[in-house]
């Protein structure tokens, strides 16, 4: 199973290891991390998505609330939360193919921001199923280099504890 | 407008404020130490900590003393918080004063031992720079601590250490270090401190959810076979009285874990010993029988538990734990209980009416009467260390207070030591830390001055820790050392001897050294016996020397603990006594119907 936790802690030194390290004990590989400020200077959001059995995740969420600088822990499942991600990339794209690339950019509303002879480089953002959709739409023209921020997310506002989304 | 008036009339009537003074670093830490009520300090000194430690010269409040071994002065703390139930103290220089406290911090932290560690520190200008004698202490603790911190500003230390005192003793109790600097020891700074502790992250609930306690009442209620099943967190939060009320109340019998031992009066006749491992064969069985387990303060331990997914397969689980994390890691909960063991307990307690359980009360009557605890003692055999322990029990009794050393003279004072109080019994249960003992009954001795501390040791842990009779002889302290000395590490040898087909490989100790004259060497006494005959004789001497004593028990190497659920075993798999002598393994008598 798929989880995405949203971690507040207090800005001191050491709290980011001290978080890995809990993940890292058990054995799981974090898929993406993500931290960053938050509205209040002293506090700021960890976004980890990792894999595991259920219970086991469910424990690593009490264990994380153990820790003093851990403030808050939600466990988020994806349909209920706003989770973006940002991606730059360096598509391969020689001349004849430049203006092909540009479109299918500008589908996903992905900006250029370099372009040499024979490369584009865009920044796109979006969505676990968007980012993925659009790297896989590149690979066909060959993807050279590649960063990804890891997910962020926050949860809804409003949304009602049993909301399930429409298959 | 009208606010801004009344602050100024209200200024204007107090006398003029008084610019708080600054005081410095050492200074604030003793206060502070003098305010949470410490008593003791466990330290070993080291040039950063010059300005504290000369306020203990002409100060009296608190009584710091010199520890041999910095590891010693934790396990220390640790004896003296486990035997007094407040935090433990240890102070000691940076580098390797800090890197020798983590065995005892771990100890503490698995056994959630409430302790606070002072480290010195190099100044904060030059962390991080590989200076002399700097070690990331706080790092390296940060899996074995509830918390480290390093301290960066002199005004800060003082509401740091009331914080790390707090952490220490509230919640699931357990080590807290506190990294010192040295321009924080030295500078000046305001002894600053709010009235109330209040940490956002940290809350520890203690009050049980009222419809999980209406729960656990009714499962009491409706249950034919019910069985309590007590860890160290009862004896943390004292919920002894509430256990015997409860269990008297609703005929429940009870098992102990080796930290919960002294929670429940082990000769009482709802008591079924200890459980586990090395348990008694009719509290594993009543483990294997019960339908209703009601575990307080305990966490399902491996050591306990043997293969977990056979053990107590006909209960419904209740468990009572403050920590969340414990409840559910690896055992699954019918009814969990997040709270202190003791007011939860107390809730319950309101709720439950008195029930008798005949069928069930005779049923575990003859379990422990088909599988008793028991051993052979031939006539000029040597002596039995199970003999050793039994008379020393009927000599002390309740005038002690017990700890142990780590290996098959632990199993076997749990096993044959009749405890009647709690935290009569002091053992290091989670990391199993050989040289323990000797150091935590020191402690012992200081917190409890009605009580004797005898420490029950085997030969090779006494080994790691015996330079700390110094320390006893220097501040006239009168531990006990009551030493199984069977000249190997028994434990290690009897799985050697179970699972190596007798294979003694690197167990044996072909030299020791002669623990009378070593007593003496150190200024303090001891006696060797090796007849039967002389034991009890020898125990009343010990008793009746003052200061610290040794007395060496040579005792029988061959000897081996039972009963024993093979590691990772279930506990029908139990060996129930020693084949070499008559098998009875796994067999069970056939489980009463419901
Ligand atoms: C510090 C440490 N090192 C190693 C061990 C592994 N170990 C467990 S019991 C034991 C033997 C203990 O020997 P002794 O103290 O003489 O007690 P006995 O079993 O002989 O009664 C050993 C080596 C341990 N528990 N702790
Ligand atoms: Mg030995």
């Amino acid at each position: 199973m798929r989880q995405v936790y949203s971690i507040l802690v207090n800005n001191h030194a050491g709290v980011l290891s001290h978080v890995a390290g809990l993940f890292t004990r058990r054995g799981y590989n974090i898929e993406s991390i993500a931290a960053g400020p938050t509205e209040d200077a002293t506090i700021t959001r960890i976004v980890i998505v990792a894999f595991g059995e259920e219970n086991e995740l469910d424990q690593i969420a009490k264990q994380l609330r153990k820790l003093y600088d851990v403030r808050e822990v939600e466990q988020i499942s994806y349909n209920q939360a706003v989770t973006r991600e940002l991606v730059l990339a360096t598509i391969k794209a020689p001349i004849s193919q430049r203006s092909e690339v540009i479109q299918l950019a500008n589908a996903f509303g992905a900006q250029v921001i370099n372009m040499t002879d024979d490369t584009v480089t865009l920044e796109a953002s979006g969505n676990d199923h968007k980012v993925r959709t659009l790297l896989k739409a590149f690979e066909g023209y060959g993807i050279s280099q590649m960063a990804r921020t890891g997910m962020i997310s926050l949860p809804y506002d409003g949304m009602p504890e049993d909301w399930e989304p429409i298959a | 407008m009208a606010v801004a008036t009344k602050a100024k009339s209200q200024t204007t009537k107090q006398p003029a404020k008084l610019k708080p003074k600054k005081i410095s670093g050492a200074e604030i830490i003793y206060r502070s130490l003098e305010r949470e009520g410490v008593k003791y300090v466990f330290g070993h000194p080291g040039a950063i900590l010059l300005t504290l430690l000369d306020l203990f010269l002409e100060r009296s409040k608190i009584k710091h003393l010199l520890i041999r071994h910095e590891q010693c002065a934790a396990h220390m703390a640790e004896g003296y918080a486990r035997a007094s139930g407040t935090v433990g103290v240890c102070l000691t220089t940076s580098g390797p004063g800090a890197t020798n406290l983590i065995t005892g911090i771990t100890d503490a932290y698995m056994d959630s031992i409430p302790i606070v560690c002072l480290t010195g520190q190099v100044a904060t200008t030059m962390v991080g720079n590989d200076a002399f004698q700097e070690a990331d202490i706080v790092g390296m603790t940060r899996t074995i601590t509830k918390h480290s911190y390093l301290v960066q500003s002199t005004d800060d230390l003082a509401e740091t250490i009331q914080e790390a005192f707090y952490i220490a003793r509230t919640g699931r109790p357990g080590p807290v270090l506190v990294d010192l600097p040295k321009d924080v020891l030295l500078g000046d700074g305001l002894y600053q401190i709010p009235e109330k502790v209040d940490l956002r992250g940290y809350k520890p609930t203690t009050k049980g959810h009222p419809r999980q306690i209406q729960r656990v009442a009714e499962a009491i209620k409706e249950s034919k076979q019910p069985l309590l099943y007590v860890g160290g967190g009862a004896i943390h939060s004292e919920a002894h009285k509430e256990i015997l009320k409860l269990a008297e109340t609703a005929e429940i019998p009870v098992t102990y874990t080796l930290l919960g031992a002294g929670a429940f009066p082990s000769a009482h006749e709802l008591s079924l010993g200890m459980l586990g491992m090395h348990g008694t064969a009719y509290a594993n069985y009543a483990t294997m029988e019960c339908d209703l387990l009601i575990a307080v303060g305990a966490r399902f331990d491996d050591r306990v538990t043997g293969k977990v997914s056979e053990f107590a397969t006909r209960a419904k689980i209740i468990h009572i734990d403050i920590d969340p994390t414990a409840i559910g890691k690896n055992k699954a909960a019918d009814i969990p209980v997040v709270g202190d063991a003791r007011q939860v307990l107390a809730e319950v307690n309101k709720l439950v009416k008195p029930q008798k359980r005949a069928l069930w009360k005779k049923r575990f009557q003859n379990l422990r009467a088909e599988y008793p605890l028991s051993f052979d003692s031939p006539e000029g055999a040597p002596i039995k260390p199970q003999e050793a322990i039994v008379a020393l029990s009927e000599e002390v009794g309740d005038k002690a207070v017990i700890t142990t050393e780590v290996g098959q003279h632990q199993m076997w004072a749990a096993q044959f030591y009749n405890f009647t109080f709690p935290r009569q019994f002091i053992s290091s249960g989670g990391l199993g830390t050989m040289g323990f003992g000797f150091p935590a009954a020191i402690g012992a001795a200081l917190a409890r001055p009605d009580k004797l501390a005898i420490d029950i040791a085997g030969d090779g842990s006494f080994q790691m820790v015996m330079q700390e009779i110094a320390t006893a002889v220097q501040y006239d302290i009168p531990v006990k050392v009551f030493l199984l000395n069977n000249a190997t590490l028994g434990m290690v040898r009897q799985w050697q001897d179970l699972f190596m087909d007798r294979r003694f490989s690197e167990v044996d100790f072909d030299s020791s050294p002669d623990y009378v004259k070593l007593a003496e060497a150190f200024g303090a006494s001891g006696r060797r016996i090796v007849d039967k005959e002389e034991i009890r004789p020898a125990i009343q001497e010990m008793i009746n020397t003052p200061g610290p004593y040794i007395l060496d028990v040579i005792v029988d190497p061959d000897e081996l603990v039972f009963p024993m659920v093979p590691a990772g075993g279930a506990t029908k798999d139990m060996i129930v006594r020693d084949s070499r002598k008559k098998v009875l393994q796994g067999k069970l008598s056939a489980l009463p119907d419901n």
